[in-house]
């Protein structure tokens, strides 16, 4: 056999194997997202949206478990979000070829990778055990934890993005250096900072370990950040896990409303963060 | 004289002078002095016992191959090399008799008295209003209208208002890449500098607009102790009045431009502006 034949059979393999390897992958997504439509779909009702969660056998719907969500994913961000860029700011303009801030660098590696369930334990331990109850004030610094390493790293990557020459520009007119990274730095940068932070609570909005140890959860309208507060991912969590129908329903439209936020939540950042390249 | 003329001259007694002609003050005046500078990058020893001055109101320009350390010895003279850990400069540069290599100086009150402009169009991503009005900010609270005018009259000096009066709140990313370089240099003037340094501020730029940014060079030098730093030969023997030039960290010739360019008085001066080596 010739050479360039043995080529076309290994480039013919290659490529089969690469589309069977994507299609395999695909076809899970594309499942999970089917079923989730199949059963969510009929659970989305204005009574979901307006009614709190039920006992067993009667009629409801999530309206406390979603205003519990919004709160602790916005406190979470309010939390996370300044401490993140502040962090990667040190990180990307204060400490470049410093020892300490490869330290720092690496820990915050590890943090984002760290199982949720571990940030959970911790803040049950720290904030669930003192305080004596479970409350959503411990269930916001529980996300915000994991909040923190996900915009620490963006931050820090968009702004090594941003060209050297660009501050040198900024500092030959006599800018201080908080100006030259505050005036300049984070204005070149703010798309793909903003899609971090955006990133990040689509992160957040889905996760159930964390919450478990931390806000629980709460049968009826509870806006008290000292008390237990319902949230999405519990209450799917409990009532997929039950065996009556009409909760089963309900844990069926609040994943597919926590899918379709964070799909929203993607396809915002992309947008910035594609509209940013446009611009330059 | 017929009356025009007279009128014009009583009307405009502040008009700048014409910057075509040369020698406004006979003898000019040393603005700034280099002695036995060195430079290193960490362990390289990058300059070796530089010294030469820079006269006011004249423009001195910087030649050499590249790695010769003509932009280095430029970036000595803002100190904005200073923005990197592990380089360092020893020596004296006096600014008005004033050592600006010592340490205790403020780095951001240097900066603020000498302006920089650099090989690449480096526009900040806002508005062109704002690229001139940043710098003015820095040092200066001034009413709207006044903030105005010193826009307006940078913009003028940089030969850009024309073009872009109507779009000032436009982003100045916007702009092409020879008016980004003149945004820079009104960037650079608005602050009211006493040295304008120049890293090779043309040579990412189409020859029109190379030929706008070196009348605009002959036009600044009215007011303004220039250096600037060039790989174009032509460049240099067209817009300066004083040339020095270097080879591998060291200072070989520094001269009046027109001698340099005629009668270099070092060899290898001569080998490389007839294009024999580098």
């Amino acid at each position: 056999m010739d050479l360039y034949a043995r080529r076309r059979i290994a480039n013919g393999v290659v490529m089969t194997l690469s589309v069977a390897a994507t299609a395999f992958g695909l076809l899970w997504l594309v499942l999970v997202l089917w079923t989730l439509l199949e059963n969510g779909v009929a659970a989305i009702t204005p009574a979901l949206f307006s009614q709190m969660t039920p006992p067993p056998g009667s009629a409801g719907g999530l309206l406390n478990a979603i205003f519990g969500s919004v709160v602790i994913t916005l406190i979470a961000t309010l939390i996370g979000t300044p401490t993140g860029i502040l962090a990667g700011t040190f990180l990307a303009e204060y400490s470049r070829g410093s020892r300490f801030g490869e330290v720092v660098r690496f820990i915050n590696d590890i943090l984002l990778s760290a199982p949720s369930i571990i940030v959970g334990l911790f803040v049950y331990e720290v904030m669930v055990v003192r305080m004596g109850h479970f409350s959503a004030w411990a269930g916001a610094v529980a996300l915000a934890i994991i909040v923190v390493p996900v915009v620490v790293r963006t931050t820090e990557d968009m702004l090594n993005l941003v060209p050297n020459a660009l501050r040198e520009a900024a500092s030959a007119l006599g800018a201080p250096k908080w100006k030259v990274i505050v005036m300049v730095s984070y204005r070149a940068a703010i798309q793909g900072m903003v899609t971090g932070v955006m990133l990040a609570v689509a992160r957040i909005a889905g996760e159930t370990a964390p919450l478990l140890f931390t806000a629980l959860n709460n049968q009826f309208w509870s806006t008290d950040l000292n008390a237990p507060m319902a949230n999405l991912p519990v209450v799917i969590f409990q009532f997929a896990m039950s065996p009556y129908a009409d909760w089963q329903t309900l844990a069926w439209g609040g994943a597919l409303l926590i899918t379709i936020t964070v799909l929203f939540l993607n396809i915002g950042a992309r947008m910035l963060a594609s509209w940013s390249t446009f611009k330059q | 004289m017929n009356p025009t003329q007279a009128a014009a001259r009583v009307a405009m007694p502040l008009a700048p002078s014409d910057p075509h002609v040369t020698d406004p003050e006979p003898t000019p005046r040393q603005k700034a002095v280099i002695r036995n500078v060195d430079f290193f990058y960490d362990n390289f020893q990058a300059l070796k016992n530089i010294s030469l001055p820079l006269h006011d109101k004249r423009v001195t320009a910087f030649i050499g191959p590249s790695g010769c350390g003509k932009s280095t010895l430029l970036r000595i003279l803002n100190r904005i090399y200073q923005l990197y850990p592990g380089q360092r400069a020893t020596g004296e540069v006096l600014v008005d008799g004033e050592n600006i290599l010592s340490p205790g100086l403020d780095l951001n009150l240097l900066r603020a008295r000498i302006g920089m402009v650099f090989q690449k169009p480096t526009p900040f991503p806002m508005s062109i209003y704002d690229n001139i009005a940043f710098g003015i900010r820095l040092y200066e609270r001034l009413p709207h209208s006044e903030l105005d005018d010193r826009v307006e009259s940078a913009l003028r000096r940089a030969a850009l208002w024309d073009e872009v009066k109507d779009k000032l709140r436009q982003s100045g990313l916007s702009l092409s890449g020879g008016q980004q370089q003149r945004l820079c240099i009104a960037r650079a003037v608005a602050v009211q500098p006493e040295i304008l340094l120049l890293d090779e501020p043309a040579s990412a730029l189409d020859p029109l607009s190379t030929q706008r940014i070196e009348e605009l060079i002959a036009e600044l030098k009215a007011d303004y102790c220039i250096a600037i730093v060039t790989h174009n030969m032509q460049q240099a023997a067209r817009s300066s009045d004083y040339t020095a030039f270097m080879y591998i960290g060291e200072l070989i010739e520094f001269d009046e431009t027109e001698r340099i360019f005629t009668h270099p008085k070092e060899k290898h001066t001569e080998d490389y502006i007839t294009g024999r080596f580098g």
